[in-house]
């Protein structure tokens, strides 16, 4: 029988080939393609010059992460804590942003960063000196904290609230203080959750170019706005888009690979 | 229950702010008469009334949803019949096809995006070198669709598959049932719960993708998320505001009844035991 069940996965194993292995092996093929339909590694030597744009990316998606995780783990300690109402309630009160489009909620900022907007009323409301944030890389670190805020809370709450109970007070029966059962018990236990929230946060962060659109008005270029560039923008150029896009897959690959090894490979997709 | 709960409490109670006074903010400027966004003159729902009037906003409402249903209906058949497949095979093939399968999880949107798009141009330009007229539309925008909702069934139903009590099944085939017939009444409503949970997460993928449509579509097709996004580069279009504050209660509704139809299970649950 087990042969012949194998066979049912057959349709989708061609689907696979035509629309997830092809498109990928197309990626690659571009980005070592010139214009002139040559090999070449011209694409490459080109990104060079996007150096800034790289930089930015990565910075902006890294700075999200840290400030997501600094806010993110106190936040599911703190969740996994509580019990019956509240707990459902906060979990409700998490998940429901995620329910809604990424446009609308990086939108719902715009009106409040703007130079003339909400923050700045209530800046001069209280006497304090107005910011200018709206279009500077600023204002988009902090669109990504915003959307990607639930992806690094979920896992680490999930890990949590798996581990062992009895293990916590095996700690503090043997004389742990509040502090070194945290330390030495919690937090190492948590590790694999914390992993796979920065990854859930930075890989979005750094091919965003949703957010960077709508705070950064074009101004603090990322890499999705340059691949987007490449692909609908006026200068259509699939190969060097291909080439970004390659490099972009690379990145993310060798940090899958390296939350792979840290936590164990989970199969499970997170429902909610 | 040595330490304060306050901390906590008060770092949650931040968070929920941070969350939601955007959304507040929309929410309170979509009844807002002046074209502002930042300072309310009066109360109107005259920015309801012009979305309803939107022909392209209503004509791209129900272009989203007959593609999260159609996209959502066949990811789901072939989700479900492949899951059942790869659990069946062999432990080398079914690790490759698992690998592939979590390819557009985890890649950033935009690469799967982009990915697609070469394929339909190339494609594309093929049918139309044979004369065929062709061009990116609803056609490859379900096709992108359905490839990037497959993997999310598979990995719902998969894990009910582990859980099945395999003698069931044979205990089927040895009462005389053939296979087929053994596994559309004995394996397929053990999972169930993970085939609806699949198709209710593709559902929610397809109506709110936006990259992977806006590289994958022609001219002529837009879905409601793009609409949005064109919407906002015109900076102010308070039909935005309007727009949000319906998804938001239509969302809150449903994860509202979801929860207490949740809880009614848990109690009835509770009860027979």
């Amino acid at each position: 029988m087990k042969k012949r069940g194998g066979l049912l996965a057959a349709p989708y194993t061609v689907w696979m080939a035509l629309f997830t292995v092809i498109p990928m092996l197309l990626v690659v093929y571009f980005a070592f393609t010139g214009e002139d339909g040559r090999f070449t590694f011209g694409n490459f030597s080109q990104l060079l010059g996007y150096g800034a744009v790289f930089g930015r990316s990565f910075w902006l998606a890294a700075l999200a992460t840290v400030v997501c995780l600094a806010v993110g783990y106190p936040l599911a300690y703190a969740m996994s804590r509580e019990t019956g109402a509240v707990r459902n309630t906060a979990m409700l009160l998490l998940m429901l942003p995620m329910w809604i489009n990424i446009l609308l909620r990086t939108y719902a900022w715009m009106s409040i960063l703007e130079n003339k907007g909400l923050l700045n009323q209530l800046l001069s409301f209280l006497r304090l000196p107005p910011v200018r944030i709206i279009n500077t890389p600023a204002a988009v670190a902090l669109g990504m904290v915003y959307n990607y805020l639930p992806f690094m809370v979920l896992p680490i709450l999930t890990v949590i609230q798996k581990i062992d109970g009895s293990v916590i007070e095996a700690a503090q029966d043997l004389g742990g203080s509040q502090f070194t059962v945290f330390k030495r018990v919690i937090l190492p236990l948590s590790l694999p959750g914390v992993l796979s929230g920065v990854t859930m946060v930075f890989v979005p962060g750094v091919s965003t170019f949703i957010i960077s659109q709508l705070l950064g008005g074009g101004k603090s270029m990322m890499l999705g706005d340059l691949i987007e560039m490449q692909f609908l923008g006026s200068t259509y150029n699939p190969y060097l888009g291909s080439a970004i896009s390659l490099v972009m897959m690379v990145i993310v690959l060798i940090s899958m690979a390296v939350m792979n090894r840290f936590g164990e490979g989970e199969e499970e997709v997170m429902v909610l | 229950m040595r330490r304060s709960r306050v901390p906590g409490r008060v770092l949650q109670a931040l968070v929920a702010v941070f969350l939601y006074a955007p959304i507040l903010v929309l929410i309170f400027f979509s009844f807002n008469s002046d074209k502002s966004r930042v300072s309310f003159k009066g109360f109107t729902l005259d920015w309801y009334k012009r979305l309803f009037e939107n022909e392209q906003v209503l004509s791209a409402l129900s272009l989203t949803l007959i593609l999260a249903l159609l996209s959502a209906l066949i990811a789901t058949v072939i989700g479900t019949v492949s899951a059942v497949g790869i659990y069946n095979m062999k432990k080398r093939p079914r690790k490759i096809l698992l690998a592939l399968n979590n390819v557009p999880v985890v890649n950033p949107d935009i690469i799967t995006g982009v990915s697609l798009m070469l394929v339909f141009v190339l494609f594309v330009t093929f049918l139309r070198s044979l004369g065929v007229g062709a061009g990116l539309g609803f056609t490859t925008l379900l096709i992108a669709h359905v490839t990037f909702n497959i993997p999310y069934v598979i990995l719902s139903v998969l894990p009910k598959l582990r859980q099945l009590n395999k003698n069931t099944y044979e205990a089927a085939l040895d009462l005389g049932a053939n296979p087929l017939r053994a596994y559309m009444r004995v394996i397929l409503p053990e999972i169930m719960p993970g085939v609806v949970s699949g198709a209710i997460i593709a559902f929610t993928m397809s109506i709110d993708d936006f990259l992977i449509s806006y590289f994958t579509t022609g001219t002529s097709v837009q879905t409601l998320p793009m609409r949005i996004y064109s919407m906002t580069r015109k900076r102010v279009s308070p039909e935005i505001n309007a727009l949000s504050t319906l998804m938001f209660v239509t969302v809150l509704a449903l994860l509202i009844i979801i929860n207490i139809l949740q809880a009614r299970d848990q109690k009835k649950k509770e009860r027979r035991l």
